[in-house]
């Protein structure tokens, strides 16, 4: 059966058909949809994990214990699974594992571009580079045989274009895989010095024979064509080389990219007049060509950063831009994303925004946008969970400058399970005295609405406990701790001012609302009154068109020029009220 | 010859459901199909495109400015951003809808009033007001739907069996809506 399927829709198909019985991972764009997919067969058990780490030991502790299985993440979060995976590659498997990264050219939704290909080498990890849906599930099915086989996990590198990017697909049955016996094993699966010593001897056995496999791998093919031209390109990049090329170049296309064919290099390189590494991020393959003595065009043409769409390489390679419709660039407006109507964290930026002399550090989530226009209320953003710690080390450093200035670290209910919980221990066990703002959405907000550990419901919808954040944060030993809700603009300013006033001890603000688009749970519908279910409206005859309201940053509200009034939306408004506090004449109300 | 549409709009306008509509018809006509959008950011009201290239091996699932044949913007604005993608002899369709951004609500920026005529100088595009149209047959949230029918009309796609297609994707609810809109969008540009 024929099926236009995203790459990761493939992935969790290909690991379907491949008998994976394992999966986790934590959320991430451009990841998130393999294990929301993954999480709808109802032979794979899917879980969300709090981060990455955690992700990644759990399904090498499901493949030591005899079952296929599999994690997922994005780039950045290679960053943080790091660590058990550079010594799972030691171990090997006893089931089939696979990791898969979705990287990010051109950073639509991330901090960073980091090409996750360096890991894969790094670590002495096999790889695979899907270029479209089918071979996301091909790949998928052959990296679990083959690692098996060759006693290896799997990197799976995609990125972007190849995750949400659409094609055509074939799909098979699922193939059913007899768990492998678990036995103990110490001299496989306890990495002391001793045992880590003989097994990174067989590590690097294990990458000569692979190295021989890829000379060989039906993924990696040489398409022989005109001469003049050989283009060697993996992943997306293959199909936008075929697209500028043609049949007018020869091709190396390669699939499995760690360890690299170097005999096929070679011989390719032989065989045409020029050779074009096209890679999207790092000189990864280019290097490795340049190694083996052959002459190649890479990053000294071709850009080392953003996408390497057709346009680029045609642009590079011609030096000429196809004809578009020249216009007056002067007439567009940006349009930026910013906060829902109704978001919860509307009302705590608003009026963290208009304090003086702090420094709020921020972390990875929709409260990110804080960071632009009304609010200016974000100083720093790293990576997930750095709001607490590097909130704690800056206010240290204001403190030994003898500067008044407090710091307010800020981060999401996830985002704090995820990291930001080893970071408030931090700050506490330290003696750091920062004001540390958890925005509790009772939900994973940015990526599209996952459960996580407070939500009381797992990835495959089951009831679980739910963590109470407040209960946790007293255990770590935070005496002043507010649950506050960050609709009510005096609550929020009183807990503030009063936090601020705590100059020797951290305290915590946990801002309790759920995100407008969540699909409400029950235990959400019980707990908090009349949920969304209003609408604001203005009274026009009271508006005097000041638009102070504006401020709040609220896209159901709206400017009208010739009535010189204010408008809200029916259709967008869900009736948060914040805009109603804002109006010095109190022209806002509400309405059932 | 491979085809490439781009539809873009805001995000939340009902984009992604047209173009997997469009992209299920197309499949199923026997056409190989690739389809690229960006997901992320962009859903929280900022802008949104979904690029559906078809034809008979597609490569690049990405369309290349001034490559576009037709481009369906589902806001002014959009439309005017997205215009260096179209081929300088394609097909552009403008909903006539104004969605000021976030930077206009806060009176940072002006939404320019004449986006329409900086459009029309440089290609004559077919306003069609959607949200009115699917307004008098009941639903403004039809809208995508007959934006998509000004695609299969323009495209010449019409021979190609919506209505199943529809019925393999649309609540039961909301079909015969739907299978409406999808006509009046092919008759807009028809007139």
């Amino acid at each position: 059966m024929k099926k236009l399927m995203t790459g990761d829709e493939a992935i969790a198909r290909g690991a379907y058909e491949a008998g994976v019985s394992y999966a986790s991972a934590y959320p991430g764009t451009p990841s998130t949809e393999i294990l929301e997919n993954l999480s709808t067969y109802k032979e794979i058990y899917a879980e969300w994990a709090p981060n990455e780490k955690v992700a990644m030991e759990s399904a090498i502790g499901a493949s030591v214990a005899g079952l296929r299985s599999m994690v997922s993440m994005k780039h950045v979060g290679m960053n943080v699974a790091a660590d058990p995976m550079f010594t799972w590659a030691y171990m090997g498997v006893n089931g089939g594992n696979v990791i898969v990264t979705a990287d990010e050219p051109g950073m639509f939704s991330s901090q960073n571009e980091q090409d996750n290909r360096n890991y894969a080498k790094a670590a002495n990890i096999a790889m695979f580079e899907p270029s479209d849906s089918q071979e996301c599930i091909d790949m998928m099915k052959a990296a679990f045989d083959l690692g098996e086989e060759y006693d290896t996990p799997f990197i799976i590198r995609m990125t972007t274009r190849v995750c949400h990017s659409k094609s055509i697909v074939e799909l098979s049955e699922r193939k059913e895989v007899t768990p492998k016996e678990w036995t103990k094993n110490p001299g496989k699966y306890v990495c002391l010095p001793a045992i880590a010593r003989k097994l990174k001897v067989n590590l690097l056995e294990r990458m000569k024979k692979l190295a021989e496999y890829s000379e060989t791998s039906p993924f990696n093919r040489v398409e022989a064509g005109d001469t003049s031209v050989g283009v060697i390109a993996s992943g997306i990049c293959y199909y936008y080389a075929k697209e500028v090329f043609g049949d007018k170049a020869s091709y190396l296309k390669l699939g499995f990219t760690n360890p690299l064919p170097a005999g096929l290099i070679k011989d390719f390189c032989a065989s045409v007049d020029k050779v074009y590494v096209l890679e999207e991020n790092d000189p990864y393959i280019e290097a490795f060509v340049r190694q083996q003595g052959c002459e190649c065009i890479g990053k000294e043409l071709f850009p080392a950063m953003g996408e390497l769409t057709p346009d680029v390489i045609r642009e590079c390679v011609t030096g000429q831009k196809a004809a578009t419709i020249e216009f007056d660039k002067e007439k567009l407006i940006a349009r930026a994303p910013s906060f829902c109507a109704g978001c919860p964290h509307r009302g705590l930026f608003y009026r963290l925004g208009k304090r003086k002399d702090i420094m709020i550090s921020g972390d990875i989530g929709c409260y990110t946008l804080a960071a632009g226009k009304p609010y200016s209320a974000m100083d720093s953003t790293v990576c997930m969970g750095a709001s607490i710690s590097l909130g704690a080390g800056a206010q240290r450093a204001f403190n030994m400058k003898g500067e008044n200035r407090r710091v307010v670290t800020v981060l999401g209910d996830s985002t704090f399970f995820h990291t930001g919980i080893n970071s408030l221990i931090n700050t506490v066990y330290n003696k750091s005295n920062t004001v540390n703002i958890i925005l509790d959405n009772r939900i994973t907000g940015m990526t599209g609405h996952q459960d996580n550990p407070g939500t009381g419901y797992t990835a495959k919808g089951e009831e679980t406990t739910a963590i109470v954040i407040e209960d946790l944060v007293k255990a770590i030993g935070v005496r002043h701790v507010f649950v506050v809700n960050p609709n009510n603009l005096k609550e929020v300013d009183e807990t503030l001012d009063h936090c601020l006033a705590i100059t020797d001890e951290p305290s915590v603000i946990i801002t309790r609302w759920p995100c407008a688009l969540k699909k409400f749970s029950k235990e959400d519908k019980a707990e908090f009154d009349s949920l969304f279910v209003t609408r604001n409206k203005v009274v026009s005859e009271d508006c005097i068109g000041c638009r102070a309201c504006l401020k709040c940053g609220c896209p159901a509200m709206s400017y009208d020029k010739e009535s010189k009034k204010v408008t809200i939306s029916r259709s967008m408004c869900v009736g948060c009220d914040v805009c109603s506090q804002i109006c010095p004449k109190k022209a806002i109300v509400k309405e059932g | 010859m491979t085809k490439s549409i781009l539809l873009v709009g805001v995000g939340g306008q009902g984009t992604i459901l047209a173009s997997k509509i469009l992209t299920n018809g197309l499949m199923e006509a026997g056409y190989d199909v690739k389809m690229s959008e960006i997901h992320g950011m962009s859903q929280r009201g900022g802008s949104v495109s979904s690029q559906v290239r078809y034809g008979e091996h597609v490569m690049s699932p990405v369309i290349e400015k001034g490559k576009a044949d037709i481009i369906v913007a589902f806001e002014k604005m959009e439309a005017l951003r997205s215009l260096d993608y179209l081929k300088p002899d394609g097909t552009m369709v403008v909903n006539n809808v104004e969605i000021p951004s976030m930077s206009v609500i806060t009176g940072d920026e002006d939404y320019p009033d004449d986006v329409l005529e900086e459009i029309q100088k440089h290609v004559s595009a077919k306003v069609v007001d959607a949200t009115a149209l699917a307004r008098e047959i009941g639903n403004e949230r039809a809208a995508n739907i007959i934006l998509l029918g000004t695609i299969i009309k323009a495209m010449e796609l019409t021979e190609i069996d919506w209505d199943s297609i529809l019925e393999a994707n649309i609540k039961p609810q909301f079909l015969e809506l739907n299978k409406k809109a999808l006509q009046v969008g092919q008759n807009a540009v028809n007139a």
